[in-house]
């Protein structure tokens, strides 16, 4: 099946795309089509742990089903600043 | 043309027309409008930056708006909020974000400011890639669960309210 795959920031960067038509083998999930991605763009493999993800703009979680003409977007992790971090801090 | 209430834009951000759109967007007295506005800070952690870019996935964004919006409504259902994050290119001292919130008192409209901005930054995917002095990079972006009721609670604890 196809799917459009979104990157953003670093990941963007990574995969020298900010979107990509990508063919997967069904059923897919949203850990497959990641799992695809990083075989394609080996430079990706640090980011599986911290990644999330979004199916057709909403949150997804990795097990989560994935049909053919779907929006899959990748979103790489906050590497500055934490929400737990006191207010004085946070790099807003 | 005005921008929505709750907007991803390129454009110079206007505070002061966004309080002005809550405020007469507002079916109840207003009594009290607050306002947000995040700058590029010349510094940061201790970097001297040079400028920003800023990067949405735009449609996902307006959608967390939009859910900071139900957040608020739950607990204050007559206040207005508005919400407009610019992306692109930002010299130090332009404004990123903006936020204002129309409410009958002032108590409301600043705590519902306050989690508006801390919520945002939990969970609106938007990144913030930085160039400084001796090179750049990517600092910031939102990837808190939103269903996540710590987060959540975190960002009300930040209300004082």
């Amino acid at each position: 099946m196809r799917v459009t795959v979104r990157l953003f920031a670093r990941l963007r960067e990574l995969a020298g795309a900010s979107e990509l038509e990508r063919t997967v083998d069904g059923p897919a999930t949203i850990g497959s089509v990641w799992a695809d991605l990083v075989n394609s763009f080996p430079a990706l493999a640090p980011y599986s742990r911290t990644i999330s993800a979004a199916r057709n703009l909403e949150y997804a979680r990795p097990d989560a089903p994935v049909e053919e003409g779907d929006e899959i977007a990748f979103l790489p992790p906050v590497s500055g600043g934490s929400t737990n971090a006191p207010s004085g801090e946070d790099p807003v | 043309m005005a921008l929505p209430r709750l907007a991803v834009t390129q454009a110079v951000l206007d505070p002061q027309a966004l309080a002005a759109s809550v405020s007469s967007a507002s079916s109840t007295p207003v009594g009290a409008v607050a306002t947000f506005v995040g700058l590029v800070r010349a510094e940061n952690m201790g970097r001297r930056v040079q400028y920003l870019e800023y990067e949405a996935y735009e449609p996902l964004a307006v959608r967390a708006f939009a859910r900071i919006e139900t957040e608020l409504a739950e607990r204050y259902p007559h206040l207005v909020i508005g919400v407009h994050h610019r992306t692109g290119r930002l010299a130090v001292g332009e404004a990123s974000v903006a936020i204002a919130v129309a409410s009958a008192h002032r108590a409301d409209a600043f705590v519902a400011c306050r989690y508006a901005i801390e919520r945002l930054k939990q969970i609106a995917p938007i990144w913030k890639h930085e160039y400084f002095d001796e090179g750049e990079v990517w600092i910031e972006g939102a990837t808190a669960d939103p269903d996540d009721e710590a987060a959540k609670s975190e960002a009300w604890r930040r209300t004082c309210a």
